[in-house]
């Protein structure tokens, strides 16, 4: 986890111009327990214990069989909870909330439980650019393995019983992280949106669930969980929904610069002018102006690879930042300060490093 | 002619003047008297006790609803409908038809899940297609008249739907 940049945040992969990450996430309770809100802190202990032995068991043999790092949150350091956090490995909920509670996570950070989140678990598998089956797959493998060592709680209708009756069935959640600047452009974000809503789609902000979208970046995911099955959920929304938004995407952007050409360059190179000039910079600032940039790469206008970028991305996060430089931490001006300098060295190397 | 409020029979019509200007109203037995218009004479009353008396019965149904508590882990409705979590995998059962209305509401209609199952899988497979026979023949019970058989077959359902230990 101190390593500042090995998650699947700051990578690329297939149909990266818009898919930032896919992730799918199964919510599961253990037979036999309360739900996260009627338990104890004795009780959560108990739960910990079980999917930490069921963790240890089923790691034998599968993909994860060098083991799964076990931290226990509520003795964890704040920054490793944040880090965690910016990492998307994590909910901010879950970061900061109290009470006994883990995570297991696999050493190339891919794959994740959240053990007492709102649900016993959370289990978790997320990956850079469009690769749902992917994550579905691994996701599965994971459950499955845990599934051998522990029982779920399962009703005969309801299927898999979740904390939130919402849940039910299938405790699936398949999200894509999009970044959408074409369709803002085109103010045809809340158009998406209302769509998106009419197929049973959640639409969120950079960091999931209450959060507000920074620069363009939205979190697309399934609502529905009941009365399908997992596979047709995936086809559903892998197969046809995330493909049209991609496609509308891809579209906005091909008019955006047809249209307004001039107008897009100046955005994007003044973003550019900005993150290589600023002495003061705050998180937000940078993750706007990156945002604009990626816009930049991905259509050819910037000469920077998209990867510097996403790297970029993660790295100017607080908890990040202080990982590369621990002045950060010392002041609100050494913060900005640390922040700027490291965006400024990294993109003239990044720019001198393509050409 | 039908209610202003609702599709209902007028039973009360009136021309307002207010301000110079005249406008028609045409109100049904309830909203007449929601709005304190007289009935007219020849309204029978009967008509409107049965409604009231659905009134009563919904009431009743809510003070129900509010007064459910999960044995098992001793949450209430009133916390459930705050939190929108529940309390263990009993409350599943404890408030059921409030449930139901959630889980339905949410999922465009969707009754079962029709999902994987953890292992011991075949069990569940089996106890499902069952499931459905069952459903295809107390249709066809109640549409043949059965009503013994129906009864019957509706209790062996609610049976299979109780959780697994």
């Amino acid at each position: 986890m101190s390593q500042p940049f090995s998650a699947a945040m700051s990578q690329v992969g297939p149909d990266s111009d818009v898919v930032v990450t896919s992730r799918v996430r199964l919510a599961r309770n253990i037979s036999g327990f309360p739900f996260i809100s009627r338990a104890s802190n004795p009780v959560r202990q108990e739960i910990m214990r079980v999917v930490r032995r069921a963790v240890d068991q089923s790691c034998n043999g599968t993909d994860h069989d060098q083991g799964m790092r076990w931290i226990e949150l509520q003795s964890a350091p704040s920054r490793d909870r944040i880090l965690l956090s910016e990492r998307h490995l994590v909910s901010r909920h879950f970061a900061n909330s109290d009470g006994p509670r883990a995570l297991a996570l696999s050493n190339d950070e891919h794959s994740s439980i959240m053990v007492n989140e709102e649900d016993h678990l959370r289990i978790q598998f997320l990956c850079a650019g469009s690769r749902l089956s992917d994550a579905f797959k691994a996701a599965f493998a994971l459950e499955n393995a845990l599934a051998n060592c522990t029982n779920f709680s399962f009703h005969p209708r309801w299927g898999y019983l979740t904390a939130c009756p919402t849940n039910v069935g299938c405790g699936i959640r398949m999200s894509a992280m999009l970044h959408l600047p074409g369709a803002q452009i085109m103010k045809e974000t809340d158009r998406i949106k209302r769509a998106a809503k009419e197929l049973h789609l959640a639409v969120r902000g950079y960091y999931g669930e209450g959060s507000e979208s920074i620069g363009d970046f939205f979190q697309f995911s399934n609502q529905t969980t009941l009365g399908a099955t997992e596979d047709a959920l995936l086809e559903e929304f892998n197969g046809i929904v995330l493909p049209r938004l991609i496609g509308y995407e891809r579209e906005a952007r091909t008019a955006a610069l047809a249209r307004y050409r001039s107008r897009i360059e100046d955005i994007v190179f003044r973003a550019h002018a900005n993150l290589s000039a600023a002495r003061l910079l705050t998180a937000d600032a940078a993750t706007k102006d990156l945002s604009r940039m990626r816009f930049g790469v991905v259509m050819g206008l910037l000469p920077i690879e998209l990867t510097t970028i996403q790297r970029l991305l993660l790295q100017v996060q607080p908890a990040h930042l202080s990982l590369i430089d621990p002045r950060s931490l010392e002041s609100e001006e050494a913060d900005r300060e640390v922040r700027a300098t490291y965006v400024r060295q990294e993109l003239l190397r990044g720019t001198t490093d393509t050409k | 002619m039908n209610c202003d409020h609702c599709d209902k029979p007028a039973v009360v019509h009136e021309i307002v003047i207010k301000g110079g200007d005249s406008k028609e109203v045409h109100l049904c037995a309830e909203h007449a008297i929601a709005a304190g218009y007289p009935l007219p004479a020849e309204q029978p009353l009967a008509d409107i006790f049965p409604k009231l008396g659905s009134v009563a019965k919904v009431e009743a149904a809510k003070s129900k609803e509010r007064s459910a508590k999960c044995a098992a882990c001793g949450l209430t409705f009133t916390i459930f409908r705050k939190s929108a979590t529940l309390g263990c995998p009993a409350c599943y059962d404890a408030f059921m038809p409030m449930i139901e209305k959630v889980i339905e509401s949410a999922q465009d209609g969707a009754t079962h899940h029709l999902g994987r199952s953890p292992v011991g899988g075949a069990e569940i497979e089996r106890v499902q297609n069952l499931r459905v026979k069952m459903m295809r023949d107390l249709e066809a019970a109640v549409a043949a008249e059965q009503y013994e058989r129906a009864a019957k077959l509706r209790d062996e359902l609610k049976a299979l739907d109780s959780p697994s230990p």
